[in-house]
């Protein structure tokens, strides 16, 4: 069985006046039916950009250069607007980042989810409405009725958020694009709508791709991981695997910067140093400055190699015992 | 938000006392008016007597009381010239001053509006561009200067419309309207383009920067994540947000327009409040001139007031948060 989504070589660049950024550089992945996919990076690494390029909403000066993006077995890239137009919203849905920000201040709920029914599915208004309303209550927000006919500034973040997730639902996507969703969020709601994402997917059968920077919300909800670093996947494969033993020294950095489970007053593992700027990227490895393993092979130009079974990884040093 | 309406009649109510004082205090007491008043040769007993009948003796505060008292029973004195009650005559010429104002905001507003939106959505465009450059004439050029362009080319050159006066007017509600019949429409045109250049210019401007800004809001690209179309996206999504600074600022600007239109009429010889008021300064008719000024005041305070009332109505924050306050 072929790959839900398949995406090859993704280039998308911000063509912006003190040069290009390439804030996606080369990004291979694909995501399986049904399965949980979650891509880690610190801030500015290109998760949002790779997110928004899969849905063809990259805004100027940014554009998707390129690569191949197959959802189903068609080519987004190829395809155009016109490939992707009549997948956003139904085949493939986003929740973004900052739930204060996502919903229009001026439109009510029950606007901004019956144009989302109606885009989509031939059917009359009254028939919109009730499938609102069951969305709602599926993401537990009681009361739809009156929901409906609030306005967003009258919802806590948290609610919007539930909001947000309910329109994604509204067709039942084959894919959800899930942008650090709870990162706005206090840590108890960022649990229940973790919790709450996950049951939503696994009954519907929805592939999700959770975009996230922190690796201890993703490890508990992954089937596979995707580390990316200054625009490019850095290592994939298990979550499990990779939690376990991580083979490129960015991962490792990572899983160590991670508190969970440590004695409570040692010394956190800080990757030293800071995030490149895209417009000025070392030669070879990304992320060579900041690297302990680093050396002069690291110069070279690097490729995704396979070290492991299932385990891909861009590095020529990776930790592998023995 | 009944509270919040008797706040806000409170405050308009204090800016026309405030403004009321000022006018006052600009016409009545600065300069001696008997000069003006009493012929050059008059003798002492004949100027005391003026003196006495126009209340100069008394306190500048006492004064200013009786004109209060006088302006809120509807009493701005008599003209000079025409031995009328000013305020009569002024409100004589309201109706063609409000139908140039209006159709001027009415074009401003469905010309800027659509070509701020484009060149906001595609600010790299040809078009976009050459619609910043139209406005930035717009803006920059004197409004006299238009108006006789516009003259010179459409009126003197080409001959198609009349280069002045109101033209045939029909009467609705016992006002006297242009717009209803083909000349009047004719002499309407080019008056009220003259008044709507400048605002459309800043309603394209507006309408541009805002559009700019909304268009990269997260709302905006969920918009279109959820899949509806990019007409959907444009008319409702950013058309509903940049309405309410849009909304705003035309209320604020309808009663400059009203206070520019004196160059206009003067310009069209367009027989609204504008134009009497230059004659009136011409005349020294000292009444009429402060029933404009009062009158003016009222008609923009009463404006601001509608645009908050209105803005309330658009915007379901504010409305939330003063019905709270
Ligand atoms: N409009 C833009 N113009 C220029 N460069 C941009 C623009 N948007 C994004 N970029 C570039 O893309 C890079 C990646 O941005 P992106 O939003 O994908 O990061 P991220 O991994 O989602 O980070 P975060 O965790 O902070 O959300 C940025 O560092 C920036 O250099
Ligand atoms: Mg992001």
């Amino acid at each position: 069985m072929t790959a839900l989504l398949d995406v090859r070589d993704l280039k998308t660049h911000f063509f912006t006046r003190d040069g290009i950024a390439k804030a996606v550089d080369g990004v291979t992945f694909s995501v399986e039916r049904g399965e949980i996919l979650g891509l880690v990076g610190e801030s500015g690494s290109g998760k949002s950009v790779t997110g928004f390029s899969l849905l063809g909403l990259v805004d100027p000066p940014g554009k998707v250069v390129s690569g191949e993006i197959v959802f189903d077995g068609a080519d987004l890239v190829a395809g155009g607007e016109e490939a992707i137009r009549g997948l956003r919203g139904k085949r493939i849905a986003m929740i973004f980042q900052d739930p204060m920000m996502t919903l229009n201040p001026v439109l009510k709920i029950e606007t901004q989810m019956v144009e989302t029914v109606l885009a989509h599915a031939d059917v009359s208004r009254t028939e919109a409405l009730t499938r609102c309303r069951e969305a709602l209550l599926r993401v537990g927000i009681s009361a739809p009725d009156e929901r409906l006919a609030s306005y967003p500034h009258q919802f806590s973040g948290g609610m919007r958020q539930r909001v947000a997730i309910a329109i994604a639902l509204l067709h039942e996507p084959d894919l959800i694009i899930a942008d650090e969703p709870t990162t706005a969020l206090d840590v108890t709601i960022q649990a229940q709508i973790l919790a709450e994402v996950q049951k939503l997917c696994a009954e519907t059968g929805t592939a999700l791709i959770w975009i996230t920077h922190d690796l201890a919300v993703v490890s508990g909800l992954a089937d596979r991981l995707a580390v990316m670093y200054a625009g490019r996947i850095v290592e994939e494969g298990p979550t499990s695997e990779i939690i376990a033993n991580p083979l490129h020294p960015y991962t490792r950095g990572l899983i160590e910067s991670v508190p969970h489970g440590k004695p409570h007053r040692s010394l956190l593992q800080q990757i030293k140093g800071m995030a490149p700027s895209l417009l000025n990227l070392p030669e070879g490895c990304s992320f060579r400055p900041r690297c302990p393993r680093a050396d002069d092979a690291c110069r070279r130009a690097q490729t995704l190699g396979t070290p492991l079974p299932g385990r891909h990884v861009r590095c020529v040093h990776p930790y592998i015992e023995g | 938000m009944l509270v919040y309406l008797i706040r806000r009649l409170g405050q308009s109510l204090l800016a026309v006392t405030a403004m009321a004082f000022l006018v006052f205090l600009g016409v009545y007491a600065i300069g001696n008016p008997v000069d003006i008043l009493v012929s050059p040769d008059a003798t002492q007993a004949e100027i005391q007597a003026t003196v006495q009948r126009l209340g100069l003796d008394k306190p500048l505060w006492d004064q200013f009381l009786v004109f209060v008292g006088n302006v809120f029973h509807g009493d701005l004195g008599t003209s000079f010239v025409y031995g009328r009650p000013a305020l009569d005559i002024v409100l004589e010429r309201l109706p063609a001053t409000m139908e140039l104002a209006l159709v001027a905001l009415f074009i401003s507003v469905a010309v800027g509006v659509p070509l701020g939106v484009y060149a906001g959505l595609k600010p790299d465009s040809i078009g976009g561009r050459s619609v910043m450059a139209g406005s930035i004439l717009g803006f920059s050029l004197p409004n006299f200067w238009q108006g006789m362009i516009l003259i010179l080319f459409f009126a003197v050159f080409l001959g198609w419309l009349p280069a002045g006066g109101r033209g045939e007017t029909v009467n609705v509600l016992g006002i006297p309207v242009s717009f209803l019949t083909l000349d009047g429409l004719k002499h309407l045109l080019l008056p009220a383009l003259n008044l709507a250049l400048f605002k459309m210019s800043l309603v394209i401007r507006l309408t541009r920067a805002n559009t700019r800004e909304v268009a990269l809001q997260d709302y905006v690209k969920f918009a279109r994540a959820k899949g509806i179309s990019h007409r959907r996206v444009v008319f409702v999504h950013i058309l509903k947000n940049i309405m309410i600074p849009v909304v705003t600022i035309l209320g604020l600007e309808l009663g400059s327009m009203v206070a520019f239109a004196i160059v206009t009429e003067t310009v069209f010889a367009w027989p609204g409040m504008g134009k009497l008021l230059i004659d009136s300064i011409n005349l020294l008719d000292r009444p009429v001139i402060v029933a404009y000024l009062m009158l003016t005041v009222f008609i923009i305070v009463g404006i601001n007031l509608v645009v908050d009332i209105l803005y309330s109505a658009l915007d379901p924050r504010v409305r939330l948060s003063e019905v709270k306050g």
